[in-house]
């Protein structure tokens, strides 16, 4: 199994983190649900903690694993309070939608 | 690769699916096909820490607060077909350029070996206490200030 395994090329894991992060640019474009863009985000930065683990396990470099772990605590951190900014928005207007949190727009 | 397929497969459903719940049941398993990936290179401290994180915490916070809010129902008024398509167009035009950067760059590059060793516990360990040792006292305030900003937030109504 692991001759397999030693074989996969980097540009595979780059291809698929490219396609998880447009699918994330895609979810924030195309939902309205304040939720669900924030889940995309979420995708977003795993797509980049997946090639960051890919080159650091190239490299044999332990850096870029660090930094996904401090990827890792920021989104923690940036999921806790922006899911208490939504509850309070919800509490507020009654309602998660996008379109309706305009007030800051102009 | 199959989990590359189940992954690519389940963050699509995570934009495609209807309910919200839906959404972040496809996310969970979309969190552990990536986890999986991180096992294949030999990542196995980022393999607990991103189970635990993410597949445990930050899921368990969504699923919280969409009970919370309680839309279990498709009450999201879709946007106008127009805008659906320039968004897909959008997205379609940055995955391009994204692989065409990667195909161009030519010089094909040695594949990650999953023998090395540096993801292991030991290693990242001796890394994250050694050198990085003041980002990561950093984050434990970072993080402190978070869970204070959360707390007000979820107040009721701060005077």
């Amino acid at each position: 199994m692991n001759s397999i395994l030693n074989h996969v090329p980097i540009e595979y894991y780059l291809g698929l983190a490219a396609i998880l992060f447009t699918i994330g640019v895609l979810g924030v474009l195309f939902r309205r649900n304040a939720i669900i863009i924030f889940m995309c985000i979420e995708l977003m930065l795993n797509a980049v903690n997946l090639l960051l683990t890919a080159f650091s396990t190239l490299h044999g470099d332990a850096g870029g694993q660090v930094m996904v772990f401090f990827i890792m605590a920021v989104a923690a951190a940036e999921v806790a309070v922006g899911l208490a900014i939504l509850v309070m928005i919800y509490n507020n207007v009654r309602t998660v939608d996008i379109n309706v949190m305009n007030k800051l727009k102009w | 690769m199959v989990l590359a397929t189940l992954s690519v497969f389940s963050a699509l459903m995570v934009v495609l699916s209807k309910k919200p719940v839906h959404s972040v049941l496809y996310l969970i398993f979309c969190f552990f096909t990536i986890g999986g990936h991180y096992l294949l290179l030999n990542a196995q401290f980022l393999f607990a820490v991103h189970i635990i994180v993410y597949a445990g915490a930050i899921m368990v916070l969504f699923l919280f607060s969409l009970m919370f809010i309680n839309m279990n129902k498709e009450s999201e008024p879709h946007k106008s077909n127009l805008l659906k398509v320039a968004a897909t167009l959008v997205a379609g035009c940055l995955l391009l350029v994204l692989v065409s950067t990667v195909t161009d760059t030519g010089g094909s590059l040695p594949a990650p070996s999953s023998e090395s060793q540096i993801g292991t516990v030991s290693n990242l360990g001796k890394a994250l206490y050694g050198d990085y040792v003041l980002p990561f006292e950093i984050t434990s305030i970072l993080l402190l200030a978070a869970m204070v900003g959360a707390v007000m937030l979820g107040k009721k109504n701060i005077e």
